[in-house]
């Protein structure tokens, strides 16, 4: 009966699912091999005849695992500073970390390639202070440049997770341990890890998996020499319209990504240990000693480099005009020159970014939060099975689903593709994975003693839920709806294949002002992308909010 | 938190409301690709003339548009489309998703412009693919800007290129085919050697060639891209001061452009035919051909349409573009591309 009752918890999401992926995506399978007789489908062959392709699955997976571990060692002492002090600015610093994740590839890579580009800043000093010929960094198409980029967009998914988990691990048994006499390193490696476990392998997923689906970074940053699956169903799908290649690369990438994420739900969820946690985080102390304030000090000035210093250079070329510096971009975003009809006022582009986003939040974290329901269960066989399935949207190729919604949903009651509703229902595809992966590790985290406990004490259900599940869980649900904002304010997945009446957002604005010459529009395009970083920062702020009172319903 | 929620959620269905608002009134849904513009006034002409709403579909790049048109042709996005252009030609028309029609505006239409005839796909505009460059840092150097293709092998211009990559970018695609026209499909890959030894720079698209690596942009270094004709006046139109004359110019000696023709097609299965010609005679007319300009950056098909004073002064169009046949293009693309990155990328 329990069970049963449960089971009905994956419903939800496995509807969802079933409406607005799978069925997209067979639809499309079906009509690429060769029932409608799209394409060749003897180019097929070409996929084993040469080894072209089994080099860029070789390629994509060692990318995507390096960037994920690139992002690890990176992240984890910052968010080992963010979970045991308390400083200034704090909440601020932290939501700055996710705004990279909103920002167009496009005005990513102009950022990075300003600082360390071939005539970037960092070249131009080297190349006064030492009086070189040459530009010392030629890090341009390579592989570092990408990876870079990755970290730079992915550093606050571990961030964010892992330092949310480890701010509520309780200190008893580091203190118990080091009171035995082990060392730190010690407590470290035996205890702390594995008991952050859960967070990091939750964060490495959802870095993988985004990684290996990259597109534009590895494009553009890393050059035309090397191309993901992603790149290849694209060239495929659009350029050659060769479906039948497309659809199966598209197979491919989805039974690989789902072959990994089963091994690793089983590793998951062997690896989740249930401590009594601090329900309300330990209250962090603020750094007193010298020591730790140059601990603070330098995690901020890590982050600062990182992460700011490429936010920095497009401020900066938001405000730096052909005469000076002054607001003539931000104003030119308000005048309509040539009368377009397409023209869009920043602030209409940035209404219809945020409904989109909220819309796509909502959902995500509906779907998320039975999803998560649904796997947090102890030793549920299903949910072992479920848990990769949940993670498919994240690891399918965005043009493969965007022409499966245009073949699939063409009749009523499912005639959506010229709806407004599909943008927000395709970022909360790609959305809801990471509510789950959020949610999963406090969920499992909470001790089901702490539960009882309370239920004998003769607390209601809804009481039990309140004070001891909601606390623990409010934390990373509010991590979940940040990635799913961010998602859908940067515009990630399918929507960039979805046709759309006149709803412009902010990231369209800035690819019509980058598709054509003048200084103008490339100011412009800076300048609404630093709007679009303040819109976002602003709804994170937005989001805490409404998450800072607990309990109070 | 409960009234926060409220609040929140209002709000979403006050902008869901707006953003789906219709009107009572008929419509006609134009798919495009996301570089369509036009002017307001001329879709608040459009509309009153017909009783109807003009609604406007952007569908992404033009394959992915084109691709989506072609996939909903069982059950039709729209009733008309722009922006196919005669590198994509080939495969709109076997996919037979256009319905013939001969406007009779067509009689402006010069006869090289029309590439169908059987109309069902009518020439709008067109732009040309060529190289430009950057006049201030050849003035500076004191070396002559290129000439042609030719030019861009010569040691003295080594490491000044910037291209896009044929595999990924429309107008990458247009300058191998340039190529192609110029020098036969036995001699471009020869070209394409020499321009790698000489150190040509492969970008993936338009705008991470022209605001990445071309010198005009913020930590650019390379004085020559492939862009259109029509850059050198956008250059003075989008920029603060209105210079006298364009920073920029492009290169549109003989064989040395390649012109990209964007048609529109009334879409087979339509049930509004008659407003769906109505627009593409629309498109056809003189207003909208004389806007074309100064919102989609290329040039109208019919040479009577007056061209803004931004052009005229500051771009010509090519002399002797580069001409392939929209077969010859579908067929060739895909080994052309293969060949072409087994050259210069491997």
């Amino acid at each position: 009966m329990k069970t049963r009752l449960a089971c009905l918890l994956a419903l939800p999401p496995l509807l969802f699912l079933g409406v607005f992926y799978f069925y997209p995506l067979l639809s499309i399978f079906s009509m690429s091999f060769g029932i409608e007789g799209f394409g060749d489908t003897g180019g097929i062959s070409r996929l084993v005849h040469t080894d072209y392709y089994a080099r860029v699955l070789w390629f994509t997976t060692w990318q995507a695992g390096l960037s994920t571990l690139l992002t690890l060692v990176l992240a984890l002492p910052c968010a080992w500073v963010f979970a045991h002090f308390d400083f200034k600015g704090k909440a601020l610093i932290q939501s700055l970390t996710t705004v990279p994740f909103v920002l167009p590839t496009v005005v990513t890579a102009a950022a990075f390639r300003a600082l360390l580009g071939t005539g970037g800043l960092a070249n131009s000093a080297l190349m006064h202070l030492f009086d070189l010929t040459l530009p010392p960094i030629r890090i341009d198409q390579t592989v570092w440049f990408f990876l870079m980029a990755h970290v730079f967009y992915n550093y606050t998914v571990v961030l964010r997770i892992v330092g949310g988990f480890w701010a509520r691990l309780p200190e008893n048994l580091t203190e118990a341990a080091r009171m035995l006499g082990a060392s730190g390193i010690n407590v470290f490696f035996r205890i702390t890890l594995p008991l952050l476990m859960p967070a990091i392998m939750a964060a490495s997923l959802l870095v993988f998996v985004f990684c290996f689906t990259s597109f534009g970074v590895v494009l553009i940053l890393g050059g035309p020499r090397l191309a993901t699956v992603e790149v290849e169903i694209y060239r495929q799908a659009v350029h050659l319209f060769n479906l039948p290649m497309a659809a199966a690369l598209s197979v491919i990438q989805i039974l690989f990504t789902f072959g990994l994420m089963a091994l690793y739900t089983r590793f998951e969820r062997r690896a989740a240990v249930s401590v009594m946690p601090s329900p309300g985080g330990n209250a962090l102390p603020r750094p007193r000693t010298r020591i730790d304030r140059m601990v603070v000090g330098a995690g901020i000035l890590f982050l600062m480099l990182l992460l700011g210093t490429p936010l920095l250079a497009l401020i900066v070329s938001s405000l730096l005009t052909e005469t000076g510096v002054g607001l003539t971009y931000y104003l030119g975003l308000l005048e309509n020159k040539a009368q377009s009809i397409l023209y869009v006022s920043p602030l209409a582009a940035m209404v219809n970014s945020v409904g989109f986003a909220l819309a796509a939040t909502l959902m995500a974290l509906i779907l998320g939060w039975f999803s998560a329901a649904f796997l947090a269960r102890p030793r549920g066989r299903t949910a072992a099975f479920f848990d990769p399935v949940f993670m498919l949207p994240l690891s399918t190729s965005a043009v493969t689903l965007g022409f499966g919604f245009i073949v699939a949903l063409d009749e009523p009651p499912l005639n959506l593709r010229t709806s407004f509703l599909l943008p927000a229902i395709a970022h909360a595809l790609v959305a809801f994975p990471f509510v789950i992966r959020s949610l999963l590790p406090a969920w499992r985290s909470i001790p089901h003693t702490l539960r009882e406990a309370a239920a004998m004490l003769g607390a209601s259900p809804w009481r039990v839920w309140q004070t001891v599940d909601w606390p623990i869980l409010s934390r990373a649900l509010l991590a979940g709806a940040v990635f799913a904002f961010a998602i859908s304010m940067g515009e990630f997945g399918a929507t960039s294949f979805v046709a759309r009446p006149q709803t412009p957002t902010m990231p369209l604005a800035i690819f019509r002002f980058l598709g054509h010459p003048g200084a103008m529009n490339y100011g412009q395009a800076m300048a609404m992308s630093c709007l679009l970083m303040i819109t976002t920062a602003a709804g994170f702020v937005l989001l805490e909010k409404i998450r800072s009172v607990p309990g109070d319903f | 938190m409960m009234k926060k929620i409220v609040m929140v959620l209002s709000l979403m269905v006050f902008w869901a409301a707006t953003v789906s608002a219709a009107g009572n009134k008929p419509f006609v849904t134009l798919m495009t690709h996301d570089s369509f513009a036009v002017s307001q006034d001329l879709i608040t002409k459009f509309e009153a003339r017909y009783g109807a709403t003009l609604k406007i579909l952007k569908s992404g790049s033009t394959g992915a548009a084109l691709n989506q048109a072609i996939l909903s042709r069982n059950n039709p996005l729209a009733d008309v489309f722009y922006g196919v252009d005669n590198s994509f030609m080939s495969r709109a028309l076997r996919a037979d998703i256009f319905d013939a029609y001969a406007s009779p505006l067509l009689a402006k239409i010069p006869d090289r412009l029309k590439l169908d005839p059987q109309n069902r796909l009518l020439p709008v505009s067109f732009g040309d693919v060529c190289l430009n460059y950057d006049k201030n840092w050849f003035a500076g150097k004191q070396l002559a800007p290129p000439r042609g293709l030719e030019d861009l092998i010569r040691s003295e211009y080594r490491g000044l290129t910037v291209v896009q990559n044929p595999a990924t970018s429309s107008p990458g695609l247009a300058f191998l085919l340039t190529t192609i026209g110029k020098f036969g499909e036995d001699g471009y890959l020869d070209y394409w050697k020499q321009l790698r030894a000489n150190d040509v720079y492969i970008s993936t698209g338009w705008s991470d060639a022209y605001y990445g690596q071309f010198t005009r942009a913020k930590g650019g270094t390379r004085p020559i891209v492939v862009s259109y004709a029509s850059s050198p006046p956008a250059e003075v139109y989008y920029s603060k001061d209105k210079p006298e004359v364009s920073p920029t110019a492009a290169v549109l000696a003989p064989l040395s452009a390649f012109r990209q023709i964007q048609f529109t097609g009334v879409i087979k299965g339509t049930r509004k035919p008659e407003l769906a010609r109505n627009l593409v005679d629309f498109m056809l007319s003189p207003e909208f051909q004389q806007d074309i300009p100064l919102q989609m950056w290329c040039f109208p098909a019919d040479p009577t349409a007056t061209l803004p004073d931004v052009f005229r002064k500051h771009t010509r169009q090519a002399k002797d573009p580069v001409v392939l046949s929209p077969e010859a293009i579908e067929n060739g693309r895909e080994d052309w591309i293969e060949a072409w990155t087994d050259v210069v990328l491997r």
